[in-house]
């Protein structure tokens, strides 16, 4: 049982891990596959790419998917505005195509000298067409610009971070392809862990209280955003800089807004009759 | 063994293909399970299950396949091996720890071993055996002053234990939809046409106009693609829809939500349509269904909610209205079928289940309607008959 060569990924100091999302991470650079990442919002999937990228020293490349991205955008993208007005007013030189070919984020990762790690930012924005256009790009590791006849092919192939929101179902062809992970709400002894990378002198006893109640609340079914880690790791801060004890935190819930970001939520708990205000000690 | 988990996988309707099976096999053979069955149940996840929908039916599966294989030798060592580890006690407070001395460390080690050695059975709750919430001084989550948590936070459990707690019961697709779950099905109700302001540059345009003017350039733009789906909810506020009313109300704000839509109209009925709807769930204010069918055009994608479930006078007698001091011209099946004929795409969804959908009035309406069930898979297959495109 000691660790084998490709346990390369173990987190990092500002990012725990859980053993089934590090297996996950190592399989998936293994098998050179992508790592399809998806869970609830704040669980922490985009900052899952930016650590791997940190604890690997490898560069980072990010791109960020909107419901108009297509395929080719991450490819390359050829410049015809730009040509023609070159065109036009005789600046530099036409004839070469070349100049007008620009590389996405999947294009300069392929074109990268080193291993670089690639996140593909919330999939599942795109049109549902989407991932069946990217299938061979990300399986062959290549791709034809038409423009210049010329075949990029990816020097190393780089370590893809796919996250999505589960907003669309992926097509099966693309799922197939993929790694999969769903980063489930942590529990709490590891959520301790995590708050205590990002709040390391926290008082034993607030941020039990806060756990519990912080745990209660998303118990709560009339919520329509339940409050995520981020939402926690914020709202701690906010007690620690407005001194909220552990015994005030018992009986009242102050600053519930930086953890409920919907009004309606906020009314729900009012109307539970809990008390917003406490006293400054 | 691995194969039959391979089945068993198929069996539990999870669509694993074979190349993600040799995906798996090439994992294994780079020795990525480490021989330990908890790793090898979130390797075989991770590559084979593509949707978290599924997690219940693999933990079920794999408790199938897996039964058989409990507390393996491994397992039992670690544990032991924990016991002798006295750095991992730093973490008691100095009550748990004086309590800790009065216990002869080797005694209970040989204590353990015969009671694991005992027990076959999984266990939970008792004062003897090795399990969990009880109050025996082993095992976890326990009460036992003097006791010996068996396994730390997560990792340590045995993987078919992990299996058995079906953490993940809640996300399966065939239980009945949350909100968000509905939003996602209706997003496939859409409709792109290019309207609005002309934002968009229309690449091919602008290079024919360029050539035209002699290489001049002129910008062309277009408008941008825009949702023109169009949708009208119906939904049965009838008494006999009471236990479904928040999966109803679920529905109508998923789609109330959806903005996506150039228009969203609803209204509500009692048990079937008649000369009238209703546009509040009270069902104080009310229009003409017939003036509803002239207002709006066919292109409307139809969504119609309820159980079809009444007495078969209420659905094919003139008059049969439930409401005594309602009564109906026109038999109710008669109103359906109009709106079938108005509408070029209509689905009813029923929150029965399948089961009963061979009721009397629920077959009628079966054949004016196509049918589905109100739960994820359902709304999925009815949105997709309703963007089907019609001749």
């Amino acid at each position: 049982m000691q660790a084998s060569s490709f346990e390369q990924f173990t987190g990092t100091e500002q990012y725990i891990v859980s053993p089934a999302l590090r297996d996950a991470v190592n399989v998936a650079i293994a098998l050179q596959r992508p790592l399809l990442v998806k869970g609830e919002p704040g669980t922490g999937k985009t900052l899952l790419a930016h650590n791997i990228a940190r604890a690997l020293s490898k560069p980072l490349l990010v791109w960020h998917i909107k419901s108009t991205t297509k395929a080719r955008d991450g490819l390359y993208i050829y410049d015809t505005v730009q040509r023609l007005n070159d065109a036009r007013f005789g600046d530099g030189d036409v004839s070469d195509i070349q100049r007008y070919i620009r590389f996405g984020s999947l294009g300069q990762a392929f074109t990268a000298p080193t291993q670089v790690v690639l996140l593909i930012d919330e999939i599942d924005k795109a049109d549902i067409e989407f991932p069946n256009d990217l299938l061979n790009e990300l399986d062959e590791m290549n791709f034809h610009i038409l423009e210049t006849d010329e075949h990029v092919v990816a020097q190393r192939r780089p370590i893809v971070i796919i996250t999505s929101n589960a907003e669309k179902e992926l097509p099966d062809a693309f799922l197939r392809r993929c790694v999969f992970h769903y980063i489930a709400f942590p529990e709490r002894d590891l959520m301790a862990e995590i708050v205590h990378v990002h709040h390391p002198r926290l008082a034993t006893d607030l941020l039990e209280q806060a756990l519990e109640r912080f745990y209660a609340l998303r118990q709560v079914d009339a919520l329509r955003k339940k409050p995520s880690t981020s939402e926690l790791i914020d709202w701690l801060q906010a007690l620690v800089v407005g001194g909220v004890s552990a015994e005030q935190l018992a009986a009242t819930l102050p600053f519930l807004g930086v953890l409920l970001k919907k009004e309606s939520d906020v009314d729900v708990m009012l109307k539970k009759g809990v008390n917003l205000t406490y006293a400054r000690a | 063994m691995f194969l039959d988990f391979f089945y068993t996988l198929r069996h539990h309707k999870i669509p694993v293909a074979l190349t993600e099976w040799r995906l798996l096999m090439q994992a294994l053979s780079l020795g990525f399970a480490h021989s330990s069955l908890e790793r090898f149940y979130t390797l075989a996840r991770s590559l084979l299950v593509k949707d978290v929908s599924y997690y219940d039916a693999y933990d079920l599966a794999f408790k199938e396949a897996f039964q058989g294989i409990r507390t393996p030798a491994e397992i039992v060592e670690e544990i032991l091996a924990w016991l002798q580890e006295p750095e991992t006690l730093e973490h008691l407070t100095p009550e748990q720890l004086a309590l800790l001395e009065q216990l002869d460390l080797e005694a209970l080690r040989e204590l353990f071993a015969q009671r694991l050695r005992e027990q076959r059975e999984r266990h939970d709750r008792g004062n003897r055996m090795l399990g969990t919430g009880g109050t025996a001084p082993f095992g976890r989550n326990g009460q036992h002053p003097k006791g010996i948590r068996v396994s730390g936070a997560g990792g340590q459990r045995s993987a078919v234990q992990v299996a058995t707690e079906r953490q993940y019961e809640n996300y399966r697709r065939d239980r009945t939809l949350d909100i968000r779950q509905m939003q996602v099905a209706l997003k496939q109700l859409r409709n792109l046409k290019r309207l609005g302001m002309e934002e968009e540059l229309d690449l091919d345009a602008t290079i024919d106009q360029t050539c035209r003017n002699g290489g001049e350039i002129e910008l062309i733009f277009c408008p941008p693609r825009k949702n023109n789906a169009k949708v009208l909810l119906l939904m049965d506020a009838g008494g006999s829809m009471m236990p479904y009313t928040t999966l109803v109300e679920g529905l109508f704000s998923a789609a109330h939500q959806a903005t996506h839509f150039k228009d969203f109209q609803y209204y509500y009925f009692h048990n079937c349509i008649y000369e009238q709807l209703y546009t509040d769930i009270r069902m104080n204010a009310r229009v003409s269904t017939t003036s509803l069918l002239h207002q709006l055009d066919a292109d409307y994608k139809v969504i119609l909610v309820g159980d079809a479930y009444m007495a078969p006078e209420e659905l094919v007698n003139t008059g049969g209205a439930l409401y005594y001091y309602h009564h109906n011209e026109t038999p109710g099946l008669t109103w359906l079928r109009r709106i079938q004929e108005h509408f070029r795409s209509c689905i009813w969804l029923n929150p029965l289940p399948e089961w009963q959908w061979n009721r009397t009035t629920i077959h009628l309406v079966r054949q004016v309607f196509p049918m589905y069930a109100l739960t994820l898979d359902g709304l999925d297959q009815g949105i997709k008959q309703l963007v089907r495109r019609v001749g």
